[in-house]
């Protein structure tokens, strides 16, 4: 039904060669494989870091706090 | 606490005049009637818990989530969230289309994006890993409409609900947790009455958090599960006699059961992350139905999601041991079989059907009284 969507990035073949060995007994059967694993691992760190702390506006958060205390969840 | 999946928390609840305009100019609108499990979908889009969604999937997150579990933008997702319709004539991308629950009543509003057809054959492999009519989840899939209707939505009335007091959206949840001083809090799942092991499995892994979030799944079910009602009255009286209260929460989660084993676990957690969780249990045959699944494919699977980011805590099954005198597991227990019994919910249920109590070793008396005192218990 639908075509996968993959591209081809090139590495340099001694890091290639690393991250073969480094494949040894992980359960991955390609370096593709291993390496797509990495980076989604690199960006989610990143992309955690990059996130403002979550807010709500004072009068939201003032109106669900009314209705926790209200429904018996807060005192 | 888990910061919502994807980043945001989708917040797609219409307010104001452009609210009240759409909800005078409905009745002239095109319409869309949602069965009930729809409707709950379209809730839980609008209200952040299936962040980062903020519209039933058009097709090139469908297929995405189908060959790869994950959406176009690559972030993590294992099951379709669609509407099906029967004729693809009756929409055209591009209009606003009021969406009308079973009563036909209007609650919410979408933008057509994309209409497409697709393969239920191939969606139910995909999804369920079978083709099996037996499996609940392939006969729905089976009878589905033959196109799907994807597009951002809105809503524009809450939904209402027969459990108000337990009904608390993400943002909720997540100022609670704030307001309790939680940063670990771990999520537990629940269709069931709970028994003694629940309570191991809750308190084993309460001891390494700030705060528990009980999050039983309301809606559609199998016959002979307990009713909604009787295992919120349940774990209410559970929560009252052994929880404190400080570390302790319950609310619903108003979703269809899909019994896609794995790859629910996986969205079941998604959920729980939104609600602010940082931690989800995950027991044996998660989501599972008869044998389709292997018993620990729904923990196995989260090796494949590294990028989730919330804790998936593995259980493998418990029992009770005599000589112990307690819920245990075989890490912990080095007595022989002969010393232990199941908790066993097939048992249990038995039992309440013919009026009798189970025994204090599987279940705390306060509830398994509040359960036998019920005068329907199981669904029909």
């Amino acid at each position: 039904m639908s075509s996968k969507k993959y591209t081809t990035v090139s590495i340099p073949k001694p890091l290639a060669k690393k991250i073969k060995k480094r494949m040894d007994g992980t359960g991955f059967n390609s370096i593709s494989s291993y390496v797509t694993y990495v980076l989604r691992q690199v960006i989610s760190s990143i992309e955690e870091e990059e996130k403002q702390k979550e807010s709500f506006s004072e009068e939201d958060e003032e109106k669900v706090k009314e209705r926790l205390r209200a429904l018996g969840y807060l005192d | 606490m888990s910061k919502p999946h994807g980043g945001t928390l989708v917040n797609r609840i219409l307010t104001g005049k452009k609210k009240d305009r759409l909800l005078e100019e409905a009745e002239e609108m095109k319409s869309l009637q949602l069965n009930s499990e729809l409707r709950k979908d379209a809730m839980n889009i609008s209200t952040g818990v299936y962040s980062p969604l903020d519209g039933f999937m058009v097709k090139e997150d469908f297929e995405n989530v189908l060959e790869h579990s994950r959406l176009s933008s690559d972030i993590a997702w294992t099951l379709p969230i669609v509407i099906d319709i029967p004729e693809k004539e009756d929409y055209n991308v591009g209009e606003e289309i009021i969406l009308k629950d079973e009563n036909g009543e209007s609650f919410g509003l979408m933008e057509v994006e994309d209409i497409y057809k697709f393969d239920k054959k191939d969606m139910a492999e995909k999804i369920y890993g079978t083709d099996d009519l037996d499996h609940p989840g392939v006969r729905k899939t089976m009878g589905m409409g033959d196109y799907l209707l994807g597009g951002e939505i809105y809503q524009l009335k809450e939904n209402s609900t027969p459990f108000e007091k337990y009904h608390l959206k993400p943002m909720e949840t997540r100022i609670l947790f704030k307001e309790k001083g939680w940063r670990t809090i771990v999520g537990f799942q629940t269709r069931n009455v709970p028994h003694l092991g629940h309570e191991y499995v809750q308190k084993t892994a309460l001891t390494f958090v700030d705060g528990i979030f009980i999050n039983p799944i309301i809606g559609k079910k199998k016959k002979g599960d307990y009713l909604d009602e009787v295992i919120l009255d349940a774990y209410d009286t559970l929560m009252d006699n052994y929880y404190l209260k400080d570390r302790a929460v319950m609310s619903i989660l108003e979703a269809e059961m899909r019994y896609a084993g794995p790859k629910e676990a996986i969205f079941h957690a998604i959920m729980r992350k939104n609600f602010g969780c940082t931690h989800f249990i995950v027991g044996r045959d998660h989501a599972g139905v008869g044998d389709y699944y292997g018993p620990y494919a729904a923990q196995e699977i989260f090796d494949k999601f590294p990028d989730l980011d919330i804790t998936p805590v593995f259980f493998k099954s418990f029992t009770y041991c005599e000589k112990c005198g307690g819920a245990v597991d075989g890490f912990i227990c080095p007595h022989d079989d002969k010393h232990r019994e199941n908790f066993s919910g097939t048992k249990m249920r038995k039992m309440f059907k013919e009026g009798k109590i189970p025994p204090a070793h599987m279940m705390r008396p306060e509830v398994a009284k509040r359960v036998v005192d019920k005068e329907q218990k199981f669904v029909e």
